[in-house]
């Protein structure tokens, strides 16, 4: 180890006290957030300074916090949440209000939080010294007021892309950066500080460049400082910043503190420095809007550091710092080899050899670019060139996982949660279910009741807008009602929805059902409120049920558009089916859903009169959904009241006939249910020459719509069909042609080629009579050597013991 | 022993080698390189990288950029060849592969003439060693009757050695490479002998993984190579620089006579050229079909160059839309039937709408 002392270049006699501090000192450390560079080398400054005291810039808020860092529960990434609490949920939700929090994120290679451990295993005292959150978090309020500033570390309220450009635009290191020959700061920065091992503390000299930049922005006249282009209002926030900072650090000298280390952002270091009188920052502070602030520890992932949405801290590689800051020694070789092992599970060959050649090549890059040391461009150069060989699948892979590298930090036990959280976490504990940043697929049997309650429980968390888990509906609704399909990932802002959700109740489930009942008390339509009641079925929210059906009641009642209610119909069926299924008691839907069917059948007949081709159609979709929604429900009283209604339909003549699609389509749902025994009659006077012909080329869509199988097994409907068209006049068949196109079109091929066969054998064999040729086709089956082969099949099917 | 390339070509050579024609730069370069250069390296890694992407040196000396793209695919080239690997240069028809190598050959060794050309009838003895067979019948077997391949001959010289489209090579003519590369000698058992490498001896080889026709690389052999995918142009105007600088170099060779190239017609070529071939249009809002052929940058050139050449002895000596009309649907409609389909249909509903190009749809419309 290099014996080397850190200079005291940037410590300073404490500014105010006027003799009790003369020997104090105080010594500052500027730092680039989330550099593990900057980690490292604050690490060594401060085991050789031994500070008595720690000033880190953050929220002074969470100085009660501090202690649960020790914890050995508490794994980074982590963030300080700080949040306005006891808020009363506005009548809507809560969504219109905006989230009030802001979030600072900790990595294991954050200098902030190595500052911070380094201080716990000491025993020394931590302090926040950053402005507090109750200032931060007020401005959000109020839109003139100027929106809080902190380049490399964002917090929530400010929108991130706005940050970002304007961090780039005041960022320093960029000065610094271009000085030097870089057009990237970070390269800059990673070279001169981060890729650095060992040698001497690098924040003396740090201190020094901050100071000079400092100075050289002062002189510039304004409009090159380019206020106009930074946020309004962030040189003032700036100012109050480091105000706070000041007094922090007087406050912890008066205390009688004589070694105080503070680690903030290097931009900060000269203004800490820097001798202002104590009253100027107390002027710059005085009558700060305020508000309440609660502040507790939140897991974070490396995918939120890396700031691709969100509250990101704009780390561009976190999985790679982490790697730079954990690897004791050779991070290229180690990083390579980490690499080369992942490709290797995927299945993809990769040798020794070639991690021997990508190293080579990767230092080679580093010397031709004059870096000292390879950095992530080179390495990731090497690994498409070498192991990759030229492909960049696998190099998104090893960017996704390794780069970025998906890591869920924990919080320990004792951490300060709202109940809410801890019911979920109970809950986790009890379903075995572990949040992941890394998405998983589950797969539920709901008859197993294990699967059940974790899938009530996502249900539940759904109602609260913790998406947690997202279910892959295709996939479930194939398996059959009782298998679910999720898909699981926990996203750090959970806790936020979680604590605002907290203002429901204290448990998942009391929350989900008092945010359903209101939901249900504020639905705008009847169709919301059947998803709600469907979702609360799904979530077994037996308490919330009764207010929903009440309000589902009421709104049925009175609601008298029966497209409405039709639309309402088949998710509550679907609703009683589930309900079925998972053992829910569905005697107040039922009731709904009863009277729904009585309400639908009695408005039907009016709202189907005078309809044109798109309403028709509308109407059609409409139609379709009810009656399968009632060949679910299998009750036969619905059913025949249903039936009949459509028959009356079907039998309206002249002026008031419905539209040529929907008798089409109702004759066929009817002849389909067995209850027309006339439907050639019916066709035939569709498609009459008495008929317009878009009138019956309608008919014939509707009639055909879904499945063209009974034009392959019905030979009279198909003749009729085929005289209909056989017999049209030139121009008549000009015009229905494309009604006719959009029916056949919507078959599959197969069975279009089936109905052109059967079209064709009517036409040669017209008089022969179809049954005689299926006939002659069974005729061809032996029966003798068949019997086997079906006593088989019948065995299999358990129809019938073994002869 | 010295390469006879180093020296300046005779007059009227078609097409002078890289390291002839930029002779000045090379020169430039080597005289202000004062880095570390590799054993067997004309020039140090960074004064490579220049040459390819251009630069200026202390004394005003202009290096014209040869390769116009991302800078990091040349530096990896370049550390490639300074840690003795193999460089495979892999990328679709006209993305200057064949081009990139033979100005690496010149700048690491000055000589880009070791060059292997894979074809299908490639055989053994090209890339190993034949023998004459007279001196062979009259001597028997000696150095003397031994004729060498261009790798052998860049073995012991410790030069750069190119291997030219070496997927088109039969499967176990491109493996007789894997000992070359692995063990850097080259056994000669009829003479009981065998060449060592010198320092600087490494092999650039090009291949392109998406033509018809081609044997895929062994595994074994692939592992020897870094690889360097080279991609399309990214943008218009970096295929356009490209055209056009190429352009006005090719006609200064061919010696046509003075042509202002009219950017605006080579942006147009360049424009159809990139829209056929990703099947959108520019703005984003058309969806095309993509003919048959590649339609690369390096087709481009060529449609520009013969539109030049039509222009200056044929027509007013501007480059007009008439002149590359002809060289576009060429290079457009390679299939007679499929592709002429594509073309109307590109021309009927993208070239005919766009403002400003009607001379060229009509002169599009006279020749198809």
């Amino acid at each position: 180890m290099t014996p080397a002392p850190p200079r005291p270049a940037a410590s300073a006699p404490a500014a105010p006290g006027p003799s009790a501090a003369g020997r104090a000192r105080v010594e500052v450390f500027g730092i680039r957030h989330h550099g593990p560079g900057s980690a490292r080398a604050l690490r060594r400054a401060l085991e050789e300074y031994k500070p008595d005291a720690v000033l880190i810039e953050g929220p002074p808020e969470a100085d009660d916090l501090v202690s649960l860092a020790a914890d050995p529960g508490m794994v980074p990434p982590v963030a300080l949440l700080a949040y306005s609490p006891g808020r009363t949920p506005s009548p809507d939700g809560g969504e219109g209000a905006g989230r009030q929090a802001a979030f600072w994120p900790f990595a294991e290679f954050s200098p902030e939080w190595q500052a911070l451990r380094h201080a716990l295993d000491a025993g020394v005292p931590v302090r926040f010294c950053d402005l507090p959150a109750a200032h931060q978090l007020v401005r959000q309020h109020d839109p003139g007021a100027p929106p809080e500033g902190d380049g490399p570390q964002p917090p929530a309220g400010r929108p991130p892309e706005q940050g970002e450009a304007h961090g780039i635009r005041m960022d320093p290191l960029g000065w610094l950066a271009k000085t030097a020959g870089y057009d990237d700061a970070e390269r800059w920065w990673d070279d001169v500080v981060e890729h650095r091992r060992d040698g001497p503390s690098p924040f003396p000299a740090i201190a020094e460049a901050m100071t000079e930049l400092r100075a050289r922005l002062a002189e510039l006249p304004e409009p090159e400082r380019g206020p106009d282009l930074l946020p309004p209002g962030y040189l003032r926030r700036e100012e109050q910043r480091e105000a706070y900072m000041r007094r922090t650090l007087r406050r912890a000298l008066k205390e009688g503190y004589e070694r105080v280390a503070v680690v903030c952002g290097a931009w900060h270091v000269p203004a800490l420095l820097e001798q202002v009188p104590a009253a100027r920052d107390e002027r710059t502070l005085r009558g700060l809007p305020k508000t309440k602030v609660a502040m507790t520890w939140v897991p974070w992932t490396h995918g939120r550091l890396a700031g691709a949405s969100g509250y990101g801290a704009g780390v561009r590689s976190p999985g790679w710092y982490h790697h730079l800051f954990t690897s004791g020694d050779r991070p290229v070789e180690r990083w390579l080899t980490e690499a080369a092992r992942m490709l290797r599970e995927e299945d993809l060959h990769v040798s020794s050899a070639h991690v021997i050649e990508a190293v080579r090549l990767a230092e080679a890059l580093a010397a031709l670019r004059g870096r000292p040391l390879a950095g992530l461009d080179e390495v990731t150069e090497a690994v498409r060139a070498v192991l990759c060989e030229g492909n960049d699948l696998p190099v998104e892979l090893i960017r996704r996982r390794m780069t970025v590298g998906e890591r869920l930090g924990s919080v320990p036990e004792r951490t300060p949660m709202v109940p809410l959280q801890r019911d979920l976490q109970a809950e986790q504990r009890r379903l075995r279910l572990k949040p992941s940043a890394i998405d998983r697929e589950y797969d539920f049997d709901l008859r197993k009741p294990l699967d059940l309650d974790r899938s009530r429980l996502l249900h539940r968390l759904r109602l609260l807008d913790v998406e947690w888990g997202v279910p892959q509906e295709a996939q479930g609704r194939s398996k059959g009602t009782f298998r679910e399909s999720w898909t699981l990932l926990w996203r750090p802002e959970f806790d936020v929805a979680l604590i605002e959700a907290s203002a429901w109740g204290t448990t998942v489930l009391e929350a989900a059902a008092a945010r359903a009942e209101a939901a249900a008390a504020r639905a705008a339509s009847l169709s919301e409120l059947t998803s709600l009641a469907e979702r609360c079925l799904l979530a077994d929210l037996g308490d919330a049920l009764p207010a929903v059906m009440r309000a589902l009641a009421d709104r049925a009642a009175v609601d008298s558009d029966v497209a409405h209610l039709m639309a309402a119909l088949p998710a509550l069926v679907r609703a009683l089916r589930y309900g079925d299924v998972r053992g829910t008691p569905t005697g107040p839907l039922r009731t709904v859903v009863d009277g729904l069917v009585v309400r639908v059948c009695v408005n039907l007949p009016p709202a189907v009169t005078g309809l044109d081709d798109d309403a028709s159609r509308e109407m059609l979709g409409r139609i379709d959904a009810v009656h399968g929604a009632l060949s679910l429900l299998g009750d036969d009283g619905h059913t025949d009241r249903w039936l009949r209604t459509l028959r009356g339909l079907a039998d309206r003549d002249g002026d008031r006939a419905v539209h040529g699609l929907l008798e089409g389509r109702l004759v066929r749902l009817l002849l389909d249910a067995g209850r027309l025994d006339d439907a050639p009659v019916r066709m035939a006077r569709a498609v009459s020459a008495g008929t317009a012909p878009d009138r019956a080329a309608a008919w014939v869509e509707g009639f055909l719509a879904g499945g063209g199988l009974l034009l392959v097994h019905d030979d009279d409907l198909l003749r009729l069909l085929d005289g209909w068209i056989a017999g049209l006049p030139g121009e008549a068949f000009t015009a229905v042609l494309p009604l006719l196109r959009r029916t056949f079109g919507g078959y599959a091929a197969a069975e279009r080629r089936a109905i052109g066969e059967r079209v064709r054998r009517l036409g040669g064999a017209a008089t022969a009579a179809p049954r005689g040729d299926r006939d002659s086709e069974n005729d061809g089956v032996d029966a003798g050597r068949a019997a086997a082969a079906a006593a088989t099949v019948l065995r299999i099917l358990g129809w019938e013991a073994p002869a | 022993m010295t390469s006879p390339t180093d020296s300046t070509p005779p007059g009227g050579v078609l097409r002078p080698h890289a390291e002839q024609q930029y002779a000045d730069e090379l020169a430039g370069l080597a005289e202000h390189d004062d880095r570390p250069r590799p054993p067997g390296w004309r020039l140090s890694p960074w004064a490579v990288t220049t040459y390819l992407m251009g630069g200026e040196l202390p004394d005003g000396t202009r290096i014209t950029p040869k390769y116009i793209g991302p800078r990091r695919l040349m530096e990896v080239a370049v550390a490639t060849l300074a840690t003795d690997r193999a460089l495979l240069l892999l990328g679709v028809p006209g993305t200057a592969k064949t081009w990139v190598s033979e100005h690496l050959a010149a700048a690491v060794s000055g000589d880009s003439t070791l060059l292997v050309q894979g074809t299908a009838g490639t055989s053994e003895e090209a890339v190993r060693y034949g023998w004459n067979y007279a001196r062979l019948l009259a001597e028997g077997p000696s150095e003397r009757a031994l004729v060498e391949s261009p790798l052998m001959r860049a073995m012991r010289t410790g030069a750069v050695a190119r291997v030219e489209e070496l997927t088109r090579m039969p499967g176990d003519v491109q493996d007789t490479l894997i000992t070359i590369l692995s063990e850097k000698t080259l056994p000669v058992p009829e003479l009981g002998t065998e060449v060592q490498a010198r320092k600087g001896f490494t092999v650039i080889a090009t291949a392109n993984d998406r033509d018809r026709g081609v044997n895929e690389l062994s595994s074994a052999l692939r592992r020897r190579f870094n690889t360097v995918v080279l991609p399309l142009p990214a943008t218009v105007e970096e295929e356009v620089e490209i055209v056009s600088r190429r352009v006005a170099q090719i006609g200064r060779a061919l010696e046509l006579p003075e042509t202002p190239a009219g950017l605006e017609e080579i942006r147009r070529v360049v424009t159809v050229f990139r829209e056929l071939r990703g099947g959108l249009t520019d703005d984003g809002r058309t969806r095309l079909k993509s003919p048959s052929g590649t339609l690369s940058t390096a087709e481009a050139i060529s449609v520009v160059t013969n539109g030049l050449a039509l222009a200056a002895h044929f027509g007013d000596g501007v480059l007009r839309a008439a002149d590359v009309a002809g060289g576009i649907v060429g290079a457009v409609v390679q299939d007679p039937v499929s592709d002429r389909v594509v073309w109307q249909e590109y021309l009927e509903t993208v070239v005919r709408e766009r403002p400003g190009w009607q001379d060229f749809y009509r002169a599009c419309r006279e020749v198809s």
